[in-house]
Formats: structure tokens, sequence, C-alpha cells
């Protein structure tokens, strides 16, 4: 129990130890200028910071309008279980005209997941969404060619497509992880809570 | 990437007129969202910061150098740890390609980057459960190892 208690403790931590280490790795590079290793850790982790500080905001405040604006009927209805195969080109079609790293769509993902969006199509959409953005395909089409773009994106859309069913058959009963419980209940407490309903 | 932010400024004007309550709601909803996944988003920052800095386009090279299976499997492997933004990567794999680096290898460097994210794992766990992410993970990177492999056949 003691011993549980303490690994759950350390992981709460370990975000900000690393953290704190790159930031040390930074200081000791402006000291000793020989150790370029944490001068370049700390310049990525500063060029990942900026990324995100472009991105996340805007795809909270998004998540949170789509969240008490959306009807979950209309989601439901073109994106849940019911749908069948036609929400693929949809989910397709809102992944391609994105831009930015794959964690942007996580928050995206989940919203949607919230309205009714069934567990196959949330991972559709994260597949679509890592290989077939419009803005990676130019870059892509620039820097490696046409034939390779295109023999990449016609050979990775049934792939992912057969990732997300594989992955919906695999964990039965998918539903999102809550994100409101404003009374301070710790991550902890509500997985466990959550694995004993799966479990009964 | 603008034009999202251009459109997300416009939808909460006319949230605010349309509604306050409802407006402060939907954002207190995403900021307590974002401040769930703080930790990971920490963890991910760190993680990349020192992966990209062990990762030099020169050191990439040496390592997807040479002929047989080993160099594939390490620009799966390679593809699948590192965060790399496409308008970094892109370049790198091209660069990479004029050095002599086949097909083949870059072709899973390049499918794996895009599909796999081990960095992103903590994130995702957070987002969807952590089954059905490591499973998304694993299943995308043996994905991203038949992709690479059919399209070192196409384009021959």
């Amino acid at each position: 129990m003691k011993g549980e208690r303490s690994e759950i403790r350390f992981k709460a931590f370990l975000p900000w130890i690393l953290g704190g280490s790159v930031l040390l790795l930074w200081i000791a590079s402006r000291i000793w200028p020989s150790f370029s290793f944490g001068e370049r850790a700390g310049r990525a982790s500063f060029g990942m910071i900026r990324e995100m500080t472009g991105i996340l905001p805007v795809m909270f405040i998004l998540v949170g309008l789509f969240e008490v604006w959306v009807p979950r009927r209309s989601i439901e209805r073109f994106l849940g279980r019911k749908a069948g195969w036609k929400a693929v080109p949809w989910l397709i079609l809102l992944a391609t005209f994105q831009a930015g790293p794959l964690y942007g769509a996580f928050p995206v993902a989940l919203g949607l997941a919230r309205k009714g969006c069934s567990a196959r199509n949330v991972f559709i959409y994260l597949g679509a969404f890592s290989t077939l953005k419009i803005p990676l395909l130019t870059f892509e089409i620039g820097f490696l060619g046409l034939p390779f773009s295109l023999a990449r994106v016609l050979i990775s859309l049934p792939a992912f497509l057969l990732v997300a069913m594989v992955v919906d058959r695999l964990v039965p009963g998918w539903t999102p992880p809550e994100f409101e419980s404003s009374n301070g209940g710790s991550a902890v407490s509500r997985k466990a809570h959550r694995d004993n309903g799966s479990s009964s | 990437m603008i034009a999202l932010a251009v459109f997300t400024g416009a939808a909460l004007a006319v949230s605010l007129i349309a509604d306050r309550r409802k407006t402060r709601a939907g954002l207190l909803f995403g900021a307590r969202m974002f401040l769930k996944i703080l930790p990971a988003l920490v963890l991910m920052v760190a993680a990349v910061g020192m992966i990209l800095s062990a990762l030099h386009p020169r050191f990439l090279e040496s390592l997807f150098g040479g002929s047989g299976v080993l160099p594939f499997l390490v620009g799966l492997a390679v593809g699948a740890v590192a965060l790399i933004p496409g308008f970094i990567a892109f370049p790198m794999a091209g660069l990479l390609r004029t050095h002599g680096i086949s097909i083949a290898v870059l072709a899973a460097f390049v499918t794996s980057l895009l599909m796999v994210g081990v960095v992103t794992l903590p994130l995702e766990s957070r987002f969807f459960g952590k089954k059905a992410a490591l499973w998304r993970n694993g299943l995308s990177l043996i994905a991203a190892a038949i992709v690479a492999l059919a399209m070192s056949l196409v384009l021959k």
C-alpha cells in the first residue's frame, strides 16, 4: 500500500522533475558553452512551448465552445455508431483541413467523443489527422516528391481505417475519460472508479 | 493555423453576444481540460527537448545508412520516438535522400513519425485512456511498417 502510494507520488512529480532538469541542462550549457546538449535541449523545448502556445489556447477555446453549443444529437447522427461508414468522408474532411501537430487534435477528438462520436470514428479522425493533413502534404510533396506523397497517402488510408477498427474491437465499450469533476477528485481515485466500473 | 485562430476568435465573439453565461461555461470547460493535461504536456516538452537534442541530421544519417533490415527498423523506431514538426521533418528527410538514404528507410521514418507518438503517449492516455492509447500506437507502428514496405515496393 505504502509502496503503491509513493509510486503514484513519483509519477505525479515526474513531469516537473524532467522539465526542471531540461532547464538545469540549459543553464549548465550557458555556464559551460562546450556542453551543447543542454543548449540544444533547451532550445528544442522552448521551440515546442512556443508552438504549443500558438495552438493550444485556440484548440481549448474551440473545444469549450463546441462543448456548450453543439447539440449532441447532430454529432451522434453524423458521426455516431449508427452513422456507419457514411461518417468516414466527414471525418477525413474534418481532419485534412486542419493544421498543426497531432496533440492539437486530441482535445478536438475528445470533444467529438463527448458528443456521441463513436470510438471507431474518434480513432479514424486521429488517423486521418496524423497522415492526411493538407498543409503537411504540401511540405511532403515539396521535399520528397509527389510519387512519395501519393503512395504514402493511398497506402496509409486503409491502414489507419484498419487500425481504428481493431482498436475499437480491442477496447470494447470505450468512453472518453471525464474532465469536469470540479471538486478536486484526484486522477487516481477517478481511475480506480473507472476500473471498478468496467470490471463489474 | 491562422485561419483557425481567426475562426475561433469570430466564434468566441458570436458566442459572447449570443449567451454570456454559456460562453463562460465553455471557456471554463476548456481551461479545466487544459489544467488536467498540463503535467502530461510538461513531460512531453521535456522529452522532446532531450530527444531532439540527441538527433542531429548527421547522426540520423549514420543511423539510417547501410543496407538490410536494420536501418529500416531504426527508421521506424526513431520515427516513433521523435516528435518533429512536418516543416522540419520533411526538409530533413529530403536532405537524407540526397545523401543516399533509401526510400524504404525514409518511408519507415516518415510514416512512423506521423502515425506513432511515443513521446505523446502520456498525453494521449490522459485523453483517451491508457489502454486505447497503447493499442492505437502499437497497431499504428505495425501499420507504419507495412505502409513503408508497400511504399518501397511501389516506388522502386
